[in-house]
């Protein structure tokens, strides 16, 4: 069982620059995250969740505050640390294989046959024995997403962050990848974050649920799960659960303002942020 | 059966102009529609072109235009990959090399030779280079732009996994880029065969060459002699076409069939 990490969030501020002003993303979050706990974050477009993974990831390096991984200060991205978007990211040109292979060539504690010996372990772990050698145009978006899956694991991080992985599946594939996903969460005892739009995905899997608000981004509650798994979606502890994180989104049903949301997402894809009106 | 029934199955449309315009061709010489001394007829091109293949005076000019070709191609190729690379990964080269080179594109390529052959006469030296230039234009552009659009998501993933600058050139960059640098290596193919033929026409008297036989039929009023030159011009030029296609199909396999 790989180790698990302690993620300590305190006091974290961040904020984009648009046209030399600066607009809050996320504000005063401060978050404590056991090791090995599974914690889903839910919340509305633009509340800085995908933000808040970046960050932890490594990718954006500019905040205040503190975000430390066992007491280490976060700078940058580290092997220890994986994360699945919500599209899968494979290379097309390589196959299943080798894009698992991609998340190990950088890991110096394995031999290449122990590397080798991983990429098949996670291949099995993932069920895609008979795709090894098939190209990402071969697959289907559910068996993708369990490469990307893989190609996280397989340097045995000590936290893994999802990003909406289940989002653009369909609703038979995303229920069978949820009860995947904890059978792994289950047997490897790593850390997970998993920041997701779909209430009951963040309740089926999180031992706790942190619900963030936008503008700027928040967290406004947090609600402990304590139900035994396997989680059974139509028990009235799960529904009423469910219920409780949907009652903390009433009143802000109102539709996201488009500039906000055009501003977010043009950031992503690196241009400069459309001023708010 | 099987045999018989793929060969059915082509689909031969492609041919039928080609066969009408032979068609048309043999008709107007043999019943004489045309001054068939302007116009000959189909059999004694053949003629005139099976006679010239079997003396050596072909083989030289078809091996030194396809030495010319291949060298240029090769070197333009090489440079337009560096250019293109050196211009897409880094935005300081792209702002110092980007404009000139935007500029210089619109420079007719057959502009170009008067001044190679001033600087280095007209002997292969100046042939190679000039068809280097044709080759490094596609190859360059190809290349930079392939650089440019690949994924921010991907750079991403290997910033995940911590990609060294090597790693991210020879597993994200070249692979990711490879798409459209071999569009431009194909284009490259076309544009360095047109230069090589461009080059021995213009360049005069300077050594056998497929483009050199065409121009000596001429002014030997060969007419037989320019029309099989063109012949085989052409189809070694669509020979390189379907190589390069071929390729290209093979080697991105990874992107699965195309319809």
């Amino acid at each position: 069982m790989a180790h698990a990490a302690t993620l300590e969030i305190r006091s974290l501020n961040k904020q984009y620059q648009v046209r030399g002003e600066s607009l809050p993303v996320l504000d005063d979050i401060s978050l404590s995250i056991r090791p090995g706990e599974f914690v889903s974050i839910v919340g509305s477009s633009g509340c800085g969740k995908s933000t808040l993974l970046k960050l932890i990831i490594g990718l954006e390096n500019d905040y205040q505050g503190e975000l430390l991984l066992d007491g280490k200060r976060i700078s940058g991205t580290s092997l220890e640390r994986g994360i699945v978007f919500q599209e899968h990211r494979l290379f097309p040109w390589l196959t299943v294989e080798q894009n698992i292979g991609i998340g190990l060539l950088n890991n110096t504690k394995l031999t290449e046959a122990e590397k080798r010996k991983s990429v098949q372990e996670h291949i099995e772990l993932v069920g895609l024995q008979d795709f090894a050698q098939a190209y990402p145009y071969q697959l289907s978006g559910g068996m993708s997403q369990r490469v990307a899956i893989a190609r996280a694991l397989v340097n045995r991080p000590e936290v893994l962050l999802l990003d909406e992985p289940f989002g653009a599946l369909d609703a038979f594939t995303r229920a069978y990848l949820q009860y995947e996903l904890q059978h792994i969460w289950e047997k490897e005892g790593i850390t997970m974050i998993l920041v997701t739009h779909d209430v009951e995905e963040a309740v089926y899997l999180g031992d706790r649920i942190v619900v963030m608000q936008p503008h700027p981004g928040r967290i406004k509650r947090i609600i402990d799960v304590p139900l035994a798994r396997e989680r059974n979606r139509a028990s009235a502890e799960f529904i009423a659960i469910k219920e409780q994180v949907l009652s903390e989104f009433a009143g802000e049903t109102e539709a996201e303002p488009l500039v906000e949301l055009a501003a977010d997402e043009t950031h992503q894809l690196g241009y400069e942020l459309i001023p708010q009106a | 059966m099987n045999v018989i029934y793929t060969f059915l199955r082509r689909d031969w449309r492609g041919l039928a102009l080609p066969l009408a315009l032979f068609a048309l061709w043999y008709a107007a010489t043999a019943f004489e529609w045309v001054n068939i001394k302007l116009i000959v007829p189909p059999e004694k091109v053949l003629e005139a072109g099976l006679r010239y293949m079997s003396g050596k005076d072909f083989t030289e000019a078809l091996s030194n235009s396809l030495f010319r070709d291949l060298s240029g191609f090769a070197l333009g190729g090489i440079a337009g990959i560096l250019l293109g690379l050196a211009m897409g990964l880094s935005r300081w080269t792209e702002h110092l090399v980007g404009p000139t080179f935007n500029t210089l594109k619109h420079i007719s390529l057959f502009a170009w030779l008067p001044l190679i052959s001033t600087w280095l006469g007209t002997d292969d030296r100046a042939k190679i280079l000039f068809i280097a230039l044709c080759a490094f234009y596609p190859v360059a552009l190809n290349t930079f732009e392939g650089v440019r659009n690949i994924p921010r998501a991907q750079l991403e993933v290997a910033r995940v996994y911590r990609f060294t600058r090597w790693q991210s050139l020879t597993r994200l960059t070249l692979p990711g880029a490879a798409p459209q640098i071999l569009t431009g290596l194909h284009l490259a193919l076309i544009y360095a065969w047109m230069g090589t033929i461009g080059a021995e026409f213009l360049l005069l008297n300077s050594g056998p060459g497929l483009g050199d036989t065409v121009i000596k039929g001429r002014q030997a009023f060969n007419v037989e002699l320019i029309i099989f030159g063109m012949l085989s011009i052409g189809l070694i030029g669509a020979l390189f076409n379907r190589l390069a296609a071929h390729a290209e199909t093979k080697l991105l396999a990874w992107r699965g069939h195309r319809v």
